[in-house]
């Protein structure tokens, strides 16, 4: 069982390890790699990738654009419909998404590696023009509140930048960015990337970010409503899911959406505390991120328990054999049911089996335990509604989350609402890229009329 | 394993594989290498008088390249041989004495001159080699000094040269031909007329390959400037099987024997040739993209079809397709095929459907029941054949002859019977009633 101090520790890994563990997980195309990749693409019609991808870029198009040797072009037609297209490009999960539907899958299951050659073009833009492709349209006096500097606000707040609304972004964090900055892996976005596409973003113009602004702490949805002429919600999930288990305030019983915060804003990993056998409860995106990144930090055990199978996990097949190539150990059908304290501390997790009965899930009665120097929460995050203060009454929510019809549009005349926060389905940054870029040119119209 | 011997014109060579006159066969170096790998004979690269041409000493190629950097043209502005004629003749007496087996054939290119003429074939015919090839057919450079191209564009001196020549040696005499003429079979008349032993078809044809769209110079650029060059390679092949065809189908000219070049890449490539007259092939750019070691699937690739097919001798090839060219006038306009597409092989990227709906007769689906779906629409589809072009899946889509019944776009009954333009109630020249095949 434990030992009676728990092995927590830093910096277990040698120096150059930790530039090697988290950097780039998939190494950009060379100019050669991408042709050859573009070679592929049949330019089809009605394309089923573009079908497939939330904000619908035009992606044979993007492709023939590589190929003929116009890859400013090619970010244009990317950027076009996703201005956060080299984010996405970078953290999309593409195996469930465009290159799932690729033709080529189904001819060769080898599809076009459409989100390299995505994050080709748009690193090409980047770094060799680094500007703005998109003009605004002559100012028209309006003022858009955006609340949430994340994808969906970005995405949001470019847009209607573009259509030459004035735009407050208010976030409640010091850097802009949602979780492109604070979330996902660090090895998915290396080299400040996040904070250099939020400059990209920015850099339209007409866009001021009031940082450390949140929404029921500093400001107020009722203010908002009152001082502009439109309000977009775009402020992800504050709340995080708990075990509802004794102990899991106690130390060693980690927040991992907080962890994985403080891992993306470490100057220096090697100071950052990771467990020596870690358990994560939870088979979604964050569970792997989290697990992953503890066994990068040099954990010697991971173990990623979920209750269900793993067709149902959140993470996608790829997700889950990243975490199995990195060692981590993924254990199914199986619930947490009470956690182990030792001095003071999380020392472990004793789980019930579980099994699938006519679609429901019932434990079966059998127990294993775990032991742990960290355990890790991953099993979803949530609305705060109470962030909503006074409105919270009025606007109408739905599964936990922000009612929003096609257009984005909530139950309160001239709020939207898109990502995480608004109930649209599945929480991946390109579906609220795409959100805020519906949102927005729903409100552009509402203003224009 | 088949028998590939081949005795074309009298010259045997273990295989109807040969180089065709060009950078690959300049030297000895070249041509034994070439030997070690297999090919069955070379054309060496074309002599002329000395002191010797020189050439630029920049660029003398540029290409065009399919998906993957894939090359399936090459032009180029290289002169006939830069070495001086004595070298070349003693290597090709060496390389024809080690290697007695294998064809060695010399081109030449001297001035229009009978005594030039004569002089070279002495000198050539001393080496011991098989036979000669008139390079009349260089479209750059020699034919601004009234060489190459500038003769094989005028019958009449296509003619006379040939007759020097047949006077002046005993070597078989095979004339070039350039393709950059209006109608082929004139210059290739006119060899037969001059009582050559063939004609090999088709030199290169005149072409500038691409321009620097930064700097505005043609390709290949030589400081600045470009000239235009000789094309082959892939992309020219269709070109070469037509003049070939018209050749071996020529009333004039029909037994000539040919020897086929033109992108001739695999041995599919040679049969294809072969089958429209030519009696043995001539390869350089697949030579000059791959190396000489693809020869070895050329004659394992020739053997094996020749087995599947039951020929014995590479002879039984040549000129199977030849009466199966003809006018438009007499293809059968009562065949009606219809395009079907292989749903099991389908991979749904619709470019059928556009090509079709954009360019063509609006008769694939693009949709059906609300799902993607490709789906040729009888009624609408005129058997084109370009969705089987534009596919990207090899015998997904597939040109089925309809074989009886009710042809749903015309409403006209497949019978079965022949009938052609000539009696077509359309043609205001419509020849009445009795269908004639034509004789050749």
């Amino acid at each position: 069982m434990a030992t009676t101090s728990p092995d927590i520790a830093t910096g277990r890994l040698a120096p150059d390890q930790y530039a090697a563990n988290f950097s780039d997980i998939h190494p950009p195309l060379g100019d050669h790699e991408a042709l050859v990749e573009a070679d592929r693409c049949y330019f089809c019609y009605d394309a089923p990738c573009v079908k497939a991808c939330p904000t619908s870029i035009d992606i044979p198009l993007f492709i023939r654009q590589i190929l003929t040797g116009n890859p400013i072009g090619s970010a244009e037609t990317i950027l076009s419909q996703n201005i956060l297209g080299g984010m996405c490009a970078r953290v999309c999960p593409t195996e469930t998404l465009c290159e799932e539907a690729c033709v080529r899958e189904e001819a060769e299951g080898k599809p076009v590696k459409i989100g390299l050659l995505q994050r080709y073009a748009t690193d090409v833009l980047m770094d060799e023009t680094g500007e703005q492709p998109f003009p605004r349209a002559a100012a028209t006096g309006k003022r858009v509140a955006v609340v949430g500097g994340g994808p969906a606000g970005l995405s949001a707040a470019h847009r209607l930048a573009m259509h030459g609304h004035d735009v407050v972004i208010y976030d409640a964090r010091e850097k802009a960015g949602g979780l492109n900055e604070y979330g996902i892996a660090a090895y998915k976005a290396p080299d400040g990337f996040a904070q250099a596409e939020v400059e990209f973003v920015l850099s339209i113009g007409g866009i001021t970010v009031e940082h450390g602004k949140a929404l029921g702490r500093d400001i107020a949805l009722s203010e908002l409503s009152q001082a502009y002429d439109a309000v977009f919600l775009g402020m992800g999930l504050a709340g995080v899911n708990a075990l509802a288990l004794d102990g899991e305030d106690l130390p060693g019983a980690m927040d991992a959406v907080g962890y994985i915060a403080d891992l993306r804003q470490a100057a220096d990993l090697s100071t950052l505390p990771v467990g020596g056998r870690v358990v994560v409860i939870g088979g979604g995106m964050t569970a792997v991120d989290v697990a992953v990144q503890s066994k990068r930090l040099g954990a010697k055990e991971v173990t990623m328990v979920y209750r269900r199978g793993p067709e149902k996990m959140g993470a996608s097949r790829y997700e889950q054999e990243l975490a199995a190539t990195n060692g981590v150990v993924i254990r199914h059908y199986a619930k947490p049911a009470r956690l182990l304290v030792e001095n003071g501390h999380v020392a472990g997790v004793e789980f019930e089996e579980t099994a699938e009965r006519e679609g429901r899930l019932i434990g079966t009665g059998a127990t294993f335990t775990l032991p742990a120097d960290m355990v890790f929460k991953a099993i979803g995050q949530t609305l705060v509604p109470a962030a909503l203060n006074s409105s919270a009454a009025a606007i109408v929510l739905e599964g936990g989350k922000i009612r929003v019809d096609d257009e984005r549009r909530t139950s309160l005349p001239g709020v939207w609402a898109g990502g995480d926060c608004a109930a649209t389905g599945e929480d991946l940054t390109v579906a609220a890229v795409a959100d805020g870029r519906i949102a927005a040119e729903s409100i552009h119209r509402a203003l224009s009329a | 394993m088949a028998n590939l011997a081949s005795n074309f014109v009298g010259i045997k060579s273990p295989n109807p594989f040969w180089l065709a006159s060009a950078p690959p066969t300049d030297k000895a170096y070249n041509v034994v290498r070439a030997f070690k790998e297999g090919w069955g004979g070379v054309v060496w690269k074309t002599l002329g008088t000395d002191p010797p041409v020189v050439n630029v000493s920049g660029p003398r190629y540029g290409a065009i390249h399919a998906g993957d950097r894939r090359l399936i043209g090459l032009n180029n502005i290289e002169l006939i041989t830069d070495r001086p004629l004595e070298i070349n003749l003693r290597e090709i007496k060496e390389v024809k004495r080690d290697w007695p087996d294998r064809a060695l054939v010399v081109s030449l290119m001297v001035p229009c001159e009978e005594h030039y003429w004569k002089d070279i074939l002495a000198k050539v015919e001393d080496t011991g080699c098989d036979g000669v090839e008139l390079n009349f057919g260089c479209p750059h450079g020699m034919s601004e000094r009234g060489m190459g191209a500038a003769v094989g564009q005028v019958p009449e001196y296509v003619e006379m040269v040939t007759r020097w020549c047949k006077q002046h040696t005993r070597m078989p005499v095979i004339v070039k031909l350039t393709p950059n003429i209006s109608d082929v079979r004139q210059p290739a008349r006119a060899a037969h007329r001059g009582g050559a032993d063939a004609v090999s078809l088709i030199n290169t044809v005149n072409s500038i390959i691409g321009v620097d769209i930064d700097t505005f110079s043609p390709l290949p650029s030589i400081d600045g400037k470009g000239s235009h060059g000789g094309y082959c390679g892939p992309a020219v092949k269709p070109i070469a099987l037509n003049m070939t065809a018209e050749i071996a189908r020529d009333r004039e000219t029909r037994g000539l024997p040919i020897s086929g070049i033109g992108g001739i890449t695999t041995w599919r490539d040679a049969v294809e040739f072969m089958a429209l007259g030519a009696g043995n092939v001539q390869v350089c750019t697949a030579a000059m993209t791959y190396g000489f070691r693809i020869v070895k699937d050329m004659i394992t690739g020739l053997s094996e079809y020749m087995d599947r097919h039951g020929f014995t001798s590479v002879d039984e090839i040549t000129g199977r397709a030849v009466g199966n060219v003809t006018d438009w006038q007499y293809l059968n306009l009562n065949y009606v095929a219809k395009a079907k597409i292989d749903q099991d092989l389908c991979i749904k990227c619709g470019r059928c459907h556009i090509a079709c709906e954009d360019t063509s007769h609006q008769a694939i689906t693009a949709m059906v029941d609300g799902k993607r779906h490709f789906e040729v629409i009888d009624a609408e589809c005129v058997g084109c054949n370009l969705c089987v072009n534009v596919c990207p899946v090899e015998n997904c889509i597939t040109m089925e002859e309809m074989v009886g019944g009710v042809d749903p776009r015309t409403g006209i009954a497949v019978t079965g019977d022949y009938a052609n333009w000539t009696t077509h109630p359309n043609n205001p020249m419509a020849k009445p009633a009795v269908v004639v095949e034509p004789a050749e």
